[in-house]
């Protein structure tokens, strides 16, 4: 075999990928020619220093829980959607409608105010939505200043945007979203690696916080000067709390 | 199969290969907050997947979806990375010279060649994460991960002989590199 052919198979060689007949011609040819073992003892003196030293990054501990939570959370959407279609089948779908009906009647007299319990569930499924289509944020910064503008000329208003970085909730980006029959905006934040999508629309009056957990998320929703907030995020609701808390004291308190 | 057991299965058969996707997506986005992110996407991917895994290396299936989320994600977000790593691989295709794999070291220089400084590591790191990514990619499923060329190929879905080739050109790039460096440390005195 001559230099050439062993320069280009001096890799698979190394790697130990080349067949025995192979294997057998390169060594015979490296056994006579000084120059192309200086050449094979080289490279293998340089795959054994990126061997023992290129860094092997293993995952932070975090990462396997709050997988697990996400896959849970993912399952727990997944179930109730297919449950509903097995009861359609059995109970007979005149029954089952008027069933559904009544159901939602009494929901909106518990809650006529248009704040539905769908409303909740419509929130976790938009922040899980968020996490799995890459589509967590439109506009990327941890910059208040870029972020806010880039609303302009998308929405009928413009959102407050804070900048919690200082207190440990740093701003990742924004995105447009659609909930509840209309865009609204979605900040995103972070608390370690637990993304928090913060969703704002107009809304009059005012209302105190309000805590739901549903399918291991946490939701925090309240109203004020002239905007309803919704927190949602895996993270524990004591965090949650706080955030909601340093969001609601930065923001506007009357529209 | 409910969906509670689905997830279960899929964690006993996924979950063990988070540090392999981690360390895959740490070196191609190379910055933590991302390589969680793509790799949080690329478990649910996987996920979504899961039915349709017929058996076989459950290392490479995954890192072939973490491989695929990482370079969606490049190309999203750092879409020159990429195309210089295209551009370098038709350059040296048009001009083989332009990495010419015969590249003499200083003679004298070979012993010391596996002899780490410190701070030598911290320069090898570099080195390999200035390496385009197609590039960098095949040194960490190869060195790191110990794969085959052929395991290699499946993930980056490309031909062999051009797993081949980049690892052939990637080496050949550190290898200059760290051989200059050496010079440099040799005339100094260091």
């Amino acid at each position: 075999m001559e230099h050439e052919g062993v320069a280009a198979d001096i890799h698979a060689y190394l790697d130990d990928q080349l067949e025995p007949a192979q294997v057998a011609s390169i060594q015979e040819h490296l056994r006579s020619c000084p120059a192309c073992t200086e050449l094979y003892e080289r490279q293998r003196a340089m795959n054994s220093v990126v061997r023992q030293h290129a860094h092997y990054h293993t995952a932070p501990r975090h990462l396997a829980r709050s997988i697990r939570s996400t896959l849970r959370a993912h399952a727990e959407l997944e179930r109730p959607r297919r449950r509903v279609a097995w009861g359609w089948f059995a109970s007979g779908a005149a029954f089952a409608c008027a069933v559904t009906l009544t159901v939602s009647l009494t929901l909106f007299q518990i809650d006529p105010r248009g704040a539905a319990p769908g409303l909740d569930r419509e929130l976790v499924e938009a922040h899980v939505r968020s996490l799995m289509v890459n589509h967590l944020t439109d506009v990327l910064s941890s910059d208040q200043h870029t972020v806010k503008p880039w609303f302009n000329g998308k929405l009928a208003m413009s959102p407050p945007v804070v900048d919690l970085a200082a207190e440990g909730y740093p701003l990742i980006g924004g995105r447009l979203d659609y909930l509840d029959q209309r865009a609204v905006v979605a900040l995103v934040y972070r608390r370690a690696a637990h993304p928090i999508n913060l969703f704002i629309w107009p809304e009059t009056g005012s209302a105190a916080p309000r805590s739901e957990a549903r399918q291991g998320y946490n939701v925090l929703r309240w109203t004020q000067g002239g905007m309803t907030y919704a927190a949602v995020s895996d993270l524990n609701l004591g965090e949650l709390q706080d955030f909601q808390k340093l969001v609601a004291r930065a923001a506007p308190a009357s529209g | 199969m409910t969906e509670q057991a689905r997830v279960r299965r899929f964690e006993q058969v996924a979950l063990p290969h988070l540090d392999a996707a981690y360390n895959l997506a740490r070196w191609l986005t190379r910055n933590d907050a991302d390589a969680e992110d793509v790799v949080q996407e690329a478990f649910l991917r996987a996920f979504k997947f899961f039915d349709g895994f017929r058996g076989g290396s459950e290392r490479a299936w995954l890192l072939t979806i973490v491989r695929h989320t990482c370079f969606s994600w490049l190309q999203q977000n750092r879409p020159s990375e990429v195309v210089a790593g295209y551009d370098l691989e038709v350059a040296a295709e048009l001009d083989p010279a332009a990495l010419d794999p015969t590249f003499r070291a200083p003679s004298g220089a070979d012993p010391e060649i596996a002899l780490m400084h410190q701070a030598d590591e911290d320069l090898l790191n570099e080195m390999i994460a200035t390496l385009p990514p197609q590039f960098r990619e095949v040194v960490i499923l190869r060195e790191l991960e110990d794969l085959s060329y052929k395991e290699i190929a499946e993930i980056a879905a490309i031909p062999i002989g051009t797993v081949m080739s980049r690892l052939a050109r990637a080496r050949k790039a550190l290898q200059r590199a760290w051989l200059e460096r050496r010079t440099q440390e040799a005339r100094h005195g260091a």
